[in-house]
């Protein structure tokens, strides 16, 4: 009897572990081609064949990465590569608050820390042309974007109060099989400045920019260029330092050509 | 000789003075950007419908203003709430107020928990997008932007952040007053009120939480026009108040983002009006109008008590979507000026028609040759009576008990035909017994002709067991004219 007990204790400790210390979990994305906001002219953007995590990071696994490494604990971190809000919330480098839940997403962190946990695991952050790739899938087709019922979903969670305590999982999860794009919180991408939104986004229209998110909101009448637009707006708003309470991120991987 | 030299003498001397005259108005225009701050101070910010102190006599300063954006759940009216942004906490937002030649030093905090980026765009800082490009802040973060006020007047400032429309429309405006030098005159009382327009899944009324309605807000059609941010926020017990004989100033502003005002106070005229919050005043002025993204200052004396409405006379906007608010004013009646009601009465207009008392006779003086059946009468007095008599007698001249006496089988009806033209001739208020029942109600004039009058009386009697008399026009006729 004893034997079995400690049989199933220890087989449990191991799926314990498996869980919480192996690589999150990833799904495959089909490549392909999509017109995203900024691509008036019908501007394609192609994007290959990638992995992408199916939760954003959570609380737990960023506490066991800054327990392995000391240097993005909130009192070691440079102030070059994380703003004061790092981690606010814990109560000190390696522990919690109460009132945060190891299953939600972790925030408060910055691009550089988001940039280095991703490294580590042999992984990246998303570009945000495959980001938007990704979430532009509702739970049935690959570009629901205009469609009323997905593009009433993201604007309602923008009105929504403190989302970024939800536990990871607590959204649909998508045409892709990944959960949490929308609904959660904002996520860091490998290029979230790239797309220049100057902070008078009026001015925008008349810049001779290639990526004039100004004009194309000011343009739309439909309901999808202002859901995605304001995404766009959080981004263009971020320097790489600054850590914010809705903000986290999740990993993709370049899948390996084989020959 | 001599004299002409002094005439022209004078006409140069003249001319210099007055040149010397525009020319120094021009420079004190130009040199509000030169005018020296001393010391620093930080603003006062009011909230709705408050304003900071007057700056009075105080020299220019380096004005610190810190402002906090807030996106939080308010309620709308009465069991509706709405998830507003705010600058400061408030719809609209925190009031500003500086003197001329202030050098601003503006901090915009957006709170951590806040979901978006955000900025301002005040409309009296001279520069590009009116400190907006300066000021866009991501949540948890804050910015800091200096400006010097140039122009004196009052002014909208607002988010200027994509969706621009969606950061107005959740209220995110307020009002920036730039005093000149000296201050504005002193009264009594100032107010800060500002509409705005919002936009909501559910209908106005609609309970529970509701979400921005894009479409609607596109299709600029508004399920909501408030003043300060909700239905009732000036009224009731939140109403702005005044003393007989005081001067109330109130600082009137317009968020949009879709929607222009016709500001009115019903019951007071505006003895002034700084058109658009600018320099030009207007006198005695019933409404003004104010613009999205737009303010006026209007000044009124309050002569006699009561409540004062505000409303945007727009007027469905008022009384069906909220934009109402309440002057209470105290203090003692002066009759001269307003009486109240002195006597009430029951109105019916006597001979009615001016234009129908000189044609009988002569303008339509044969109406009653043309004799019809009683069938044809019948037929055309049923019609009459469904349009004219059965909202009162109703369908079967069964009359409504204790207050219109039924046509049918009724002996008051019956016992004097000419008396019965008369009353729909003349109408008739008053006690009258009808089958053993005491009415008193009014019946009015009614303005038929003397063929519909015959027509009806016709049916009328040919019905509902009354004694069948057949009233013809030409008794109509002699009834009107022996009366």
């Amino acid at each position: 009897m004893k034997t079995i007990l400690r049989l199933t204790l220890s087989i449990m400790f191991t799926l314990y572990l498996s869980a919480a210390f192996c690589q999150s979990e990833m799904v495959s994305i089909k490549g392909g081609n999509y017109i995203p906001l900024y691509g008036r002219d019908s501007l394609q953007v192609t994007i290959s064949d990638f992995k992408i995590d199916v939760f954003p990071v959570t609380n737990q696994e960023y506490l066991d990465f800054v327990k392995r490494h000391p240097k993005w604990q909130r009192s070691q971190v440079k102030r070059l590569f994380a703003d004061k809000n790092y981690l606010v919330n814990w109560v000190s480098d390696t522990i919690l608050n109460d009132n945060q839940s190891l299953k939600a997403p972790i925030t408060n962190m910055s691009w550089f820390a988001a940039n280095d946990y991703c490294d580590c695991q042999g992984k990246r952050l998303a570009t945000v042309d495959e980001w938007e790739y990704v979430a532009m899938a509702d739970e049935d087709i690959a570009d629901a974007r205009t469609k009323d019922s997905y593009n009433e979903y993201i604007l309602g969670w923008y009105e929504k109060p403190k989302t970024f305590n939800n536990e990871i999982g607590s959204t649909f999860k998508n045409y892709w099989n990944v959960y949490d794009l929308h609904g959660l919180v904002w996520e860091w991408t490998l290029d979230f400045n790239s797309v220049l939104v100057s902070g008078e986004s009026r001015k925008d229209v008349d810049t001779d920019l290639n990526l004039f998110c100004g004009s194309a909101a000011i343009g739309a009448t439909d309901l999808m260029n202002y859901a995605a637009f304001m995404r766009y707006a959080i981004r263009g708003s971020l320097k790489a330092k600054y850590s914010m309470k809705n903000l986290g991120f999740r990993c993709v991987q370049d899948i390996k050509e084989e020959k | 000789m001599k004299q002409v030299k002094l005439v022209l003498g004078v006409l140069l001397f003249g001319m210099l003075f007055f040149m010397s005259c525009s020319e120094t108005d021009k420079k004190e225009d130009s040199s509000n950007a030169d005018i020296p701050v001393s010391r620093e101070m930080m603003a006062e910010l009011t909230a709705p419908p408050n304003v900071p102190t007057p700056v009075g006599r105080r020299r220019a300063k380096k004005l610190i203003v810190k402002m906090e954006i807030l996106e939080e759940v308010g309620t709308m009216t009465d069991g509706t709430t709405y998830n507003y942004w705010t600058f400061g906490g408030s719809v609209p937002g925190s009031f500003i107020r500086t003197r001329v030649g202030d050098e601003v030093e503006f901090t915009l905090s957006n709170h951590p928990d806040n979901k978006l980026p955000h900025n301002i765009d005040l409309h009296a800082v001279t520069g590009p997008g009116g400190g907006a490009t300066s000021s866009f802040v991501a949540p948890g973060h804050e910015k800091t932007f200096n400006f010097k006020t140039l122009n004196p007047g009052l002014y909208v400032y607002h988010c200027a952040t994509a969706p621009v429309g969606m950061h107005i429309a959740n209220g995110m405006y307020g009002l920036i007053l730039v005093e000149p030098a000296g201050g504005l005159p002193v009264v009594d009382k100032e107010y800060y009120v500002m509409q705005g327009d919002f936009y909501t899944k559910g209908e106005n009324g609609a309970p529970g939480l509701q979400a921005f309605d894009m479409q609607k807000a596109v299709d600029e059609d508004a399920d909501y026009v408030v003043f300060n941010g909700s239905v009732g926020a000036l009224t009731g017990d939140n109403a702005i108040t005044a003393k007989v004989g005081e001067t109330v100033r109130l600082y009137v502003g317009n968020g949009g983002p879709n929607l222009v005002s016709s500001f009115h106070v019903i019951g007071e005229i505006f003895d002034k009006v700084f058109v658009e919050g600018g320099d030009m005043i207007n006198e005695n002025v019933q409404t003004t109008l104010v613009p999205a993204g737009g303010a006026a200052i209007v000044e009124f004396r309050v002569d006699v008590p009561g409540t004062f409405i505000l409303v945007d006379h727009s007027i469905f906007r008022a009384f069906n979507k909220g934009a109402l608010g309440m002057l209470k004013v105290e203090g003692e009646d002066d009759m001269k000026i307003y009486s109240g009601t002195m006597q009430e009465g029951i109105y019916l207009p006597e001979g009615g028609g001016i234009q129908s008392m000189p044609d009988e006779g002569k303008d339509k003086p044969k109406v009653s040759t043309s004799d019809k059946s009683l069938a044809e009468k019948m037929e055309s007095g049923k019609q009459i009576y469904m349009n004219t008599c059965f909202a009162c007698h109703q369908a079967e001249g069964q009359g409504i008990p204790n207050a219109f006496p039924p046509l049918a089988k009724s002996d008051y009806l019956n016992a004097d035909v000419n008396r019965a033209i008369n009353i729909v001739l003349k109408g008739k208020t008053g006690e009258i017994t009808v089958n053993g029942e005491v009415y008193n109600s009014v019946m009015t004039k009614q303005f038929i002709t003397s063929e519909e009058i015959a027509d009806v009386m016709t049916y009328i009697y040919n019905s509902w067991d009354n004694n069948k008399t057949n009233v013809t026009t030409s008794r109509v006729e002699q009834v009107k004219s022996g009366h």
